[in-house]
């Protein structure tokens, strides 16, 4: 019988290596950017090893440099306006698009579906080629609309996908009900399956936000000759080519992450009352 | 900004135009099904209308690509009536080394980290299986490098490994007594006893393993929270150890989602070009498909190549899709 215990202690100092490894790795080197956007870069290249600033030491000075100086500020407003016309976009043609997934039959429906997976699939690097001469031949590179319209392009198929399952929730003898009352088809989308749908509706978008919030290349590809209309994510990764300190690089770092993480969370929580208030009819 | 314009399109007609109540009194113009069909036609069509003009179009446009003689300076002098076909670009990159050696890095670089994230996400999901106090709050943060933006976790992966200042280096050197820091980054290979490590190109896979395995620790902590315990519980009650348990229940019941995992990981790294040019920009014995595509366009400014590298990638990317497509049928059958 002492086999079974041997190998369950085993087990069990493994079981607590893994989670103390994989917490140090995954949340360790947030913390450590955190850390050193709170010290001096002097101190940073003198003392390395010195991760928890003291006390004296702890400037905020980095963060109102990146913002400033180093104009990550016009860059986060320039992130923002992309990332909430993507979002806002995507939702109300996916929104539209996924209630008639699931609730209309109608001609080419499953076309629609596979031309859907299809782009999905599709890498990113290679539509980039020919989005970038497109775009440049009808003068919309440089713009932050034309990024809009990709990004919409990129993550409606996504967004789309993702509310067909909460709206597939949505009970359809509420939406009978409606109609029998006279309501559109456009009323009922808004008044009826909108409010019910909502949680994940939220999520969705958030979720949309975050991706456009996140890019990269295609931002790169459009606008990297116009200083003024980099989004955040391009102007960190430029500064990272200069003689930047590493102090205002990690503070610009956290300054994009703290609404990508608060974003997280917020969905999360919409989610698990979207699920639990679903769960409830039982 | 510009919403108003698809807006527009986006809004159906009313459902009850009055020209047909002139014409037929009492007979419906649409029947119920002609009614659905139109509107979710119409309900599609933005997005529809959205992905055709900025994917499926330009997936068109890079088949066209690839087979026309044209360099960024041609883009202002470029219509469709003046086109010259070759088969050159194809040619070129097909006969070039430089492509077939970011091939061998491509598949090698996804491979290598979709097999890392779906065992590091496999390893996470079984030591979080059983409850503990604060076992949320670990679950959240071990989501952290996937929710990160790519260029913050990549700066931040840079600092760490920086040669100067890095904490790494710092720890290797000052701990772990390197005779002196490594420039993990640029680095190609490195002999390491009888090995040539090539450093750089672990570097951008740990990074990729690290920021991709939450993704699948998710999946397969979702897929164990439906493995039936009754099984587990008569298996352990007739003696069977865990790494038994492990073996023939619940690695048969998570073989799916882990091979479905590992897959879309492949599909997804093999494509990746953020996080590698963002952290070497392809020096260093990394430079991966994606990142030719980008330094035939950008750099040496040819359209064609650049078109005709990415069009062989998706080739590339078709072919695993088919099989897996080709290999799921077979078990099927």
């Amino acid at each position: 019988m002492s086999r079974p215990s041997t190998e369950d202690r085993v087990l069990g100092v493994l079981r607590w290596t893994v989670i103390t490894v994989a917490v140090l790795v995954t949340a360790g080197p947030l913390l450590y950017g955190f850390l050193l956007s709170l010290r001096p870069f002097q101190s940073v290249v003198s003392e390395p090893l010195d991760l928890f600033p003291s006390l004296d030491e702890i400037t905020l000075e980095a963060y109102p440099t990146a913002m400033a100086e180093y104009g990550l500020g016009g860059n986060m407003w320039n992130s923002l306006q992309v990332a909430l016309a993507t979002a806002g976009l995507a939702i109300l043609f996916s929104v539209l698009g996924a209630y008639a997934a699931v609730r209309l039959r109608f001609f080419g429906r499953n076309t629609v579906n596979v031309v859907f997976l299809g782009v999905y699939l599709l890498p990113g690097i290679v539509l980039a080629v020919p989005l970038f001469v497109l775009l440049s031949r009808v003068g919309l590179t440089g713009t932050l609309v034309g990024l809009v319209f990709v990004y919409v392009a990129q993550t409606v198929p996504v967004a789309l996908y993702m509310l067909r399952t909460y709206l597939m929730a949505v009970p359809s003898s509420v939406e009978e009900a409606a109609m029998i009352d006279g309501c559109g088809r456009l009323a009922l989308i808004r008044r009826v399956v909108l409010p019910l749908a909502l949680p994940g509706v939220a999520a969705t978008a958030l979720y949309v936000f975050m991706i456009a919030w996140n890019e990269y290349l295609f931002a790169l590809l459009f606008l990297v000759a116009d200083r003024e209309r980099w989004t955040v994510s391009l102007g960190i990764a430029q500064l990272t080519e200069f003689s930047v300190p590493t102090t205002v690089l990690m503070a610009g770092s956290i300054a994009i992450t703290v609404p990508v993480v608060a974003g997280f969370f917020l969905a999360q929580r919409l989610l698990v009352t979207g699920l639990t208030s679903g769960a409830e009819k039982g | 900004m510009s919403e108003g314009a698809p807006t527009a399109t986006a809004a159906p007609p009313d459902p009850a135009p009055p020209a047909p109540q002139r014409e037929s009194r009492g007979r419906r113009a649409l029947t119920i099904s002609q009614r659905e069909d139109l509107h979710g036609r119409l309900l599609v069509s933005p997005t529809v209308i959205v992905v055709l003009l900025f994917a499926v179009l330009p997936f068109l446009a890079v088949v066209l690509f690839a087979f026309l003689d044209v360099r960024l300076v041609d883009i202002p002098r470029l219509y469709i009536d003046n086109l010259e076909f070759t088969g050159e670009n194809v040619a070129a990159v097909w006969g070039s080394p430089r492509f077939w050696s970011a091939a061998t890095t491509t598949v090698i670089y996804a491979a290598s980290s979709s097999a890392g994230a779906v065992l590091v996400g496999l390893a996470v999901g079984l030591a979080l299986r059983r409850p503990f106090r604060g076992r949320g709050v670990i679950r959240a943060l071990v989501l952290i490098p996937y929710v990160l933006p790519v260029v913050a976790a990549a700066t931040i992966w840079k600092t760490l490994l920086n040669p100067g200042y890095g904490l790494v280096n710092a720890v290797g050197t000052e701990w772990l007594g390197w005779a002196e820091p490594i420039a993990f980054l640029t680095t190609t290979s490195r002999d390491l006893g009888p090995f040539a490590v090539p450093v750089a190109l672990l570097c951008v896979i740990a990074f990729e393993v690290w920021k991709t395995f939450p993704l699948a620790f998710l999946f397969i902590t979702a897929r164990l929270q439906v493995v039936p315990e009754d099984i587990e519980e008569a298996a352990q009650i007739d003696g069977a150890g865990k790494t038994r348990i492990f073996r023939h229940l619940l690695l048969p019941e998570l073989a799916g989602v882990m091979a479905l995992l590992a897959v879309l990981r492949f599909l997804w790294s093999f494509q990746n070009f953020n996080d590698i040019y963002l952290l070497t920009g392809g020096a260093g014995g990394t430079e991966v498909l994606a990142v030719r595509v980008y330094s035939e366009l950008v750099v040496r400014a040819n359209i064609g190549t650049a078109s005709a590298t990415g069009l062989l990638m998706t080739g590339m990317l078709l072919f695993v899709v088919a099989l897996y497509a080709w290999m799921i049928k077979r078990e099927k059958a």
